[in-house]
């Protein structure tokens, strides 16, 4: 099944730059794909797009089969009513490169504010669930703390728990481990490692490569704002079929 | 006069300077918060006209500001002024006043915020008000905590220029017992009043600071 899928998604800015010039991209249950591409290729431009944070210019987006923006006669793309973008947005999770926790919030609240005062959902659950969900992530002794007592990579790992208790079908991560000094990065990975044998379905831009190759089923490598190439992330890695791909890669090994 | 009478004089000077700080923070507080919506929002006339309201609070005095309030409804539409509007005159010419000012403090709390926080809430599905009122006001009010002690501490002073219109507040009555005492002992009384309060206050937002320390 589909959980996510944007087609001929176009988005320019006002100085005209195109950054995204037709990409489709759909993702099916379970599944996990990592965006890899030079800084600049419009992989974050297209994360926001599918998070509803930018607006594109042309394009169709949908989640779970619901459509949350298609194209009108003119080509231009047209958004749901805010009543239903706000029901499509619980199906998806977005998890920054810089956390963007609730500094004024505790570490539960954090996780537990959205859903309770969202979604409406009973507070002693929703409670519950943030703390097992804390415990998952290992931060258990942590549910009172606030964001500031926290290193980087707590942060990010409330920050991913934050984005799970809304029950996404879908999670979106903007470059999870950017902010992170080096020896943090890991226990960020092994947190979406194990989402991933839970079969949580996943869209990860990064640019940790060899990350991306041994957690994503699918890899795509956009550059220039169009994918240039995609594929199973094992045979992408290894074995690059275009040469622009096979560029990029080189420079990040050297 | 004795002491004594001229203490309890001065007290009832100083519960007018009281009522006139209360009632103007209480005012211009919330006020100032609207106006600084208005003064970042989209609409253009909305955000030109305070543009320039904010720009005539801070451009002209205040006593000029409580005078024109006073006499303006007299002098430009013939409309008598009654005993008890002076007071009131006080509370608004000070109200709009500070209203002005902070505005331009809640603004540059506002807009010191993050990009991100609006982000995280905006995915979180948390509607625009939400956001605004659970998210973002809460950690602007801690930004903004020590610019706004300034102002309540100057607000505090500027209590005397209510004597331009002959509000009895306490320096009124302080200048009214200098003269036909001729001592400049209730002069020192209210310089020691305005200091005690001052200090009062400033020992209030402090506490105030201290109990929003627990995040960072």
């Amino acid at each position: 099944m589909e959980i996510f899928s944007i087609k001929n998604a176009k988005k320019s800015f006002e100085n005209n730059l195109d950054v995204l010039q037709d990409i489709s991209i759909s993702v099916a249950k379970g599944e996990v794909a990592a965006i890899i591409g030079p800084s600049g290729s419009g992989k974050s431009t297209l994360l926001r797009c599918a998070t509803l944070l930018e607006k594109m210019d042309s394009g169709e987006l949908y989640y779970s089969g619901e459509k949350a923006a298609w194209n009108n006669e003119a080509g231009k793309t047209v958004y749901a009513s805010p009543e239903k973008l706000r029901q499509i947005k619980s199906k998806f999770g977005l998890v920054f490169q810089n956390f963007n926790l609730f500094p004024h919030y505790s570490v539960l609240k954090n996780i537990t504010d959205a859903p309770i005062s969202i979604q409406k959902r009973k507070k002693d659950e929703v409670i519950q669930e943030g703390l097992v969900l804390l415990e998952k992530m290992g931060l258990s002794d942590k549910a009172d703390a606030y964001p500031f007592q926290l290193s980087g990579g707590q942060q990010q790992r409330v920050s991913i728990a934050r984005a799970l208790a809304m029950k996404p079908d879908i999670l979106f991560f903007d470059e999870p481990t950017s902010a992170l000094d080096p020896e943090l990065t890991g226990e960020i990975l092994r947190v979406i490692r194990s989402l991933a044998a839970e079969h949580m379905t996943m869209v990860i831009v990064t640019h940790e490569i060899e990350f991306a190759r041994n957690v994503a089923d699918r890899i795509i490598f956009i550059a220039g704002g169009v994918i240039v190439e995609e594929g199973n992330a094992e045979s992408l890695i290894s074995d690059p079929q275009n040469d622009r791909t096979k560029a990029f890669l080189n420079r990040l090994q050297r | 006069m004795s002491i004594s009478v001229m203490l309890s004089k001065l007290g009832e000077g100083m519960i007018t300077s009281v009522l006139i700080f209360t009632l103007t923070l209480l005012f211009s507080l919330p006020l100032g918060l609207i106006v600084a919506l208005a003064r970042m929002s989209k609409n253009i006339i909305l955000k030109n006209f305070t543009r320039i309201y904010i720009s005539i609070m801070r451009g002209t005095p205040l006593m000029l500001q409580l005078l024109v309030v006073y006499f303006g409804p007299y002098y430009l539409f013939g409309i008598s002024i009654s005993s008890g509007y002076r007071f009131w005159a006080v509370i608004l010419a000070f109200s709009i006043n500070y209203a002005a000012y902070f505005a331009e403090i809640y603004r540059g709390g506002i807009e010191s915020m993050p990009l991100g926080q609006y982000e995280a809430a905006r995915v979180l599905g948390y509607s625009e008000s939400q956001t605004f009122m659970k998210i973002i006001l809460p950690q602007v009010i801690k930004r903004i905590i020590p610019a706004i002690t300034n102002e309540v501490i100057t607000l505090i002073k500027d209590t005397s220029l209510a004597f331009s219109i002959a509000v009895t507040e306490m320096f009124t009555v302080a200048k009214a017992i200098a003269s036909s005492e001729k001592t400049m002992v209730s002069y020192v009384a209210a310089g020691i009043f305005y200091y005690v309060f001052n200090f009062v206050v400033a020992v209030v937002m402090e506490s105030i600071e201290k109990k929003l320390d627990y995040y960072r």
